[in-house]
Formats: structure tokens, sequence, C-alpha cells
């Protein structure tokens, strides 16, 4: 774990658990990551092996009331979000720190107009100058919706999926937050449209200078527009690389099992290579590495203890019992 | 948006006069002769013959259908046998106490069933939550002739505290209101607990949150207004529900002067138009309320105001 104080966010051995009547469900289970500043770094790993969790747990905002931060430290600044106050989160939220959901179709109140949804980052943090309309109007035009002037009253139903996304953006972005999540901001859209939203989202880092994580499952999103790659596997980073050394070696066998899985244009192949078995539940997980079962290298002491993060090199860890000899 | 009211306005009048044609024939297929219910014992088969031409009776049905649309169109629904004035006339002189009363239970049920759906679905399994949902059963289970009944024999006759019929001061209002709200109480929190817990699990919410809107704000404006939809339907069903259905039951049980209590009096009494002019008024009053909702609809939901 290298620590500086240039980070802008730290997670330390963050838990989040959420509490069913089928029992206790560790969705986050000990993840430290850091995010520097004005870095994009995308977070990968299958659906439900805890990206989302993560990035909720980020914003206090995990869903009540099953779901609760059981241990771990929320560094953002060198302050600690665990110890902030309801109303000091609030304020934090959509102001420094903000997201974008991945479903722009429900992630927008179909009841209120678009510019009634874009103006609130504005007026719950005062930030209203002069006319918030015109406020609101310069942000769709930010984001490169053609006619904000009447596209500001629009109802969400009135836009098309890659506009809305442009739109859920916007708010996002309102306030210049130091730190934006965004995820699966392409899911929902077809390839060109989703080539067009990283590419507004990689413009708008560069001119706010703020830092992304971008949660998502696709490895091309992450190779487009990042700097550095999380891998989370079953509720635990197993790989954290420059985004180099992750398409070039990646160390741990699920990361190696991914990078396999992607097609290559112009590689034909007879059958597409895929992981075998599936992510362990979550109500039972093994006792080892999470990944053991599942893994062709698996060593016996990789289904008797988790192990421990080994650094590589600078930039590099990786969260494998192969590696721990050297 | 004028389309879809025009729509609706159209749909209204049809089903009134739907309602109107079924019930013609409803009474006229009915076993009572309404002649002999009216002519006195002693009364001369040329007596009968002459009733039965001063009312039409005579004349094909079709004739009678017609004149019948004609005089409902006029506002006439025939005279009260009982009180030998217009049907309407009698009916409208007793609804204002009806309309009092069902106002009075439809605020209560109002005010306490959303706050307690709304309190609930914010806070589930919280105290309130619990006695909420404890109450809600309880509502939807008792019957309210039964919860009248047991009202006056424990706050009438053995406390006394409550006056136990008729109409007059602000205290004769309490059981009755109380007795008809006890059921839209459990039905309005029932569903706005519900619409407000779907309402609050869902991404725009999150998003509100994201933005740093303040919760009073995420709950009443975000998730409250689209939580409102299904439980306006039910709110406005409520009132006209209040108006007939309660209302006779609950009059009857309070003796308070409505157009429930006149109804149940009329039909042992056979007297016909009166029975007939507060079905189709029931009618009038579900059907403007449901073009109500239809309207609120179209304002809340720009889905429909654009269509």
């Amino acid at each position: 774990m290298h620590t500086n104080n240039d980070n802008l966010l730290e997670l330390q051995d963050l838990k989040v658990s959420f509490f069913t009547k089928q029992g206790e469900v560790k969705a986050v289970d000990g993840v430290s990551f850091s995010v520097g500043k004005e870095e994009i770094v995308g977070l990968v790993g299958e659906s439900g092996c805890g990206k989302s969790v993560t990035s909720l747990s980020i914003m206090r905002l995990v869903p009540q009331p099953a779901g609760k931060i059981v241990s771990g430290r929320i560094l953002f600044k060198n302050e600690d979000l665990m110890t902030k106050s309801e109303d000091q989160m609030r304020q934090l939220r959509g102001d420094r720190i903000s997201m974008i959901l991945q479903d722009p179709m429900v992630a927008m109140n179909q009841l209120l107009t678009v510019g009634e949804q874009l103006g609130e980052p504005f007026r719950f943090h005062d930030k209203v100058k002069g006319s918030l309309r015109d406020m609101c109007i310069a942000l769709l035009g930010k984001v490169k919706v053609p006619a904000p002037e009447s596209r500001v009253d629009d109802y969400p139903f009135q836009f098309s999926g890659g506009m809305s996304q442009r739109a859920l953006i916007a708010m996002g972005i309102a306030n210049n937050p130091d730190l934006l999540i965004a995820d699966e901001p392409t899911t929902a859209l077809d390839v060109s449209i989703a080539a067009q939203v990283l590419k507004l989202m990689k413009e708008i880092q560069k001119e706010t200078r703020s830092s992304i994580i971008l949660i998502t499952h696709d490895l091309a999103t992450v190779a487009q527009i990042c700097t550095r790659v999380l891998v989370m596997y079953a509720g635990r980073i197993v790989e954290n690389a420059t985004i180099k050394n992750f398409y070039k070696k990646p160390a741990h066998p699920y990361s190696k099992g991914l990078i396999q899985s992607v097609p290559v244009l112009g590689r034909p192949v007879e059958r597409l290579f895929s992981i075998d078995g599936q992510p362990p539940s979550l109500f039972e997980m093994p006792e080892g590495c999470r990944f053991s079962p599942r893994c062709s290298r698996a060593e016996k002491i990789c289904f008797e203890s988790y192990p421990p993060e080994i650094m590589l090199e600078d930039n590099h860890s990786v969260a494998c019992w192969l590696y721990a000899g050297n | 948006m004028q389309g879809y009211i025009l729509k609706r306005i159209l749909i209204a009048m049809f089903t009134i006069f739907a309602v109107l044609t079924v019930v013609f024939f409803i009474f006229r297929l009915g076993p009572a002769d309404p002649v002999a219910v009216m002519l006195p014992p002693n009364a001369t088969p040329q007596d009968a013959e002459n009733l039965t031409k001063k009312f039409g009776l005579d004349q094909p049905l079709m004739v009678q259908y017609t004149n019948y649309l004609k005089n409902a169109f006029k506002g006439d629904f025939g005279t009260s046998f009982r009180f030998n004035e217009p049907a309407l006339k009698v009916l409208f002189e007793r609804f204002p106490a009806t309309l009092q009363l069902g106002l009075v239970a439809f605020v209560i049920s109002v005010l306490v069933g959303l706050s307690v759906g709304i309190i609930s679905a914010v806070k589930p399994d919280s105290f309130i939550d619990r006695i909420g949902r404890l109450v809600a059963l309880a509502g939807m289970s008792l019957p309210s002739f039964w919860v009248g009944v047991m009202l006056i024999l424990f706050f009438g006759v053995t406390l006394r505290w409550l006056p136990i019929a008729g109409k007059g001061t602000l205290a004769h209002y309490i059981m009755p209101s109380f007795c008809m709200s006890l059921y839209p109480i459990a039905l309005i929190t029932r569903l706005s607990r519900s619409s407000m817990l779907d309402a609050l699990k869902s991404d725009y919410v999150v998003m509100a949150r994201i933005k740093g809107v303040p919760e009073f704000y995420v709950i009443l404006v975000h998730a409250f207004k689209n939580a409102s939809i299904p439980v306006l339907t039910v709110i406005f069903g409520i009132f006209s529900g209040l108006i007939v259905g309660s209302a006779v039951v609950v009059e009857y049980i309070f003796s308070w002067p409505g157009i429930g209590r006149l109804v149940m009096e009329s039909y042992f009494a056979r007297d016909y138009p009166v029975v007939q002019v507060f079905v189709i008024f029931v009618t009038f009053v579900v059907v403007t309320m449901n073009l109500i909702v239809d309207i609120i609809y179209a304002y809340i939901d720009p889905r429909i105001r654009y269509q």
C-alpha cells in the first residue's frame, strides 16, 4: 500500500455488509486503494463483485437499512468521511464528490424536467449566480446536448438514451467535483454513442482536472481512458496496476482470464475463452483466495488462507500466492 | 393534453349514459309492480289503470325508455311516492349532511393515511411503522357496521361520553366519521407506504442524494411525486366510496340524516324513484371523481400530458 498525502481518496480496509434474513452478505470485504489527483482509475470486475457498493460507500450512500459500512476508513482529502455527520456528507455530495449512475432512464426522475434536475446541484449547494435556468442551459451545452435552450424544459422521456446519459453526466459535473465516480456510464448505450460519451468524459476531466473512478466490466472502455486499473473479485481488490502493466503483464490469474476473454478483431477463434465456474456465492465465501475454486494454478495454500497484497513493482500489486515466493 | 381531457370527458359521459340505461331496465325487470306499491290497499282496478296511464307504463318499453332519457336530461327523475316531491329534490335536501360527514371522514383519512404511510416508508420497522401496520390490518378487517355498534356500546352507552345518534354538535361527528374513516385510513396507509418504499428504492432517489439534495426534498418532491400517482386513484375513489358505500351503513347505524339513510328508508318503503335517483347520483359522483383523477394525472405526469 503506497500512501502519500497527494492522494485525493484513500480507502483503508473498507468492509461493507448487507444484513439480510439469510444472513450477512459481505459485499465489500477489506478493500484498500487510493486515487491520485487528476487520475482516471478503472474499477473492473464481474456483476455483483462489489464495485457499485464500493462506490456508493465512498459517498456513504449504501442502500439502507440492510446495508452498512462495517469498518474501514474513507479518506477524502485526508479527512475521514466516516467521521462526518450526515449533513456534512450532504454538503460534499454533488459538490466535491459526485457520481453518475449507469441507467439514465431510471436515474432521472420522469416527473421533473431535465432543467429542474440539473439545477439541483447548484440550488442545494448555494452555487446559483444569476439565472439558474441559464446555468442549466450552459451545463447542457457543456455536455454537447444540441439546442440546450429548448431542451432544458424537456422531460427525461423526451431525451434519447445518449442524451439522457449526457444530462446525467452534466448533473455529476455541475459543481466541478474533485472526485467523479462513473458507474458503468456507457453500459446502457450503443457502441458509437458510448464512444462519444467516453470522449466527452475525458475532455471534461482534462478541463475540470477532477479525478475519476470508472466502474465497468468492459476492458475496452478501460483501455480507452484509464491510467490505472483495479481488478475486483468477490468483494476484494485482486490486482492494482497501471494500464500498461495490466495489458502487458497481468499478474493475477483472474486478470489474465479477463484479458483472454476479450475477442481480438482479426484473430478468428473457434470459441471465446471463458473462465470456468461461477463467482462464489456471497453467502458462502471460500476459506482462502476467493478465486481458488476457479483458478487453474491454485495450490494447497490458496484454499487455506487469503493471499496478502504483494508489490511486484512500483504501482503494481497483486493479491495472489503465486507471487509470494519472490 | 386537450385531446386527452376531451377523450376522458366523452368516456365519462358514455359511462353515465350506460348506467342510466342499466338502471332503467333493472328497475323494470324487478318483480314488484310500482303501481301496486303506490296504491292504497282498497284501490279499484280503475285506479290502477289510471295510475298506469299517468306514469306512461302502458306504453311500449322503448317509448318509456326514450321518455325516461329525455326527462333525465332535464333533471327529472320521477316523483317520490313517499314525499310526493321530485326524487332529485328529496335526494338533494339530504345530501349536505352526507357531504359534511363524508368530507370530515375524507380529510381525516387522507391526513392520517398519508402521513402514517410516508413515515412508515421512510422509517421502516420503526414504532410508527409497526403501529401503522397494526391499525391498517385492523382497519381492513373490521367491518364498519360492527365497529359502529361497538363504538355506540362503549362510548355512547357505557361511558356516556358521546351522543349515539343524530346530527347537531361537533361531538356528533366523532363516532360516525371515525367509523367511516377506519377503512380508508388502512387503505391509504398501506398503499402510500408501499408506493413510497418503491420510490425510495429507485435510482432517481439515489441520484438526487448523490447531488446533495436534502432528505426532506428527496422524500417529498422526488419520491412522493412518483408515489402519489397510484395513491391518488385510491384517494379519490375513497371520496366517492365514502359518500356512497360507507354512508349507507354508517348513516343508518348513527341515524345520520343523509342520503345513505334516505336510500335505506326509501328501499324499505319501496320508494323506487328515490332509490333510482340515488344510484344515478352515485354514478355521477364516481364518474366525476375519476374524471378529476385523470386530469390530475395529466398534470403530474408529463408522459400523459404529452401524449
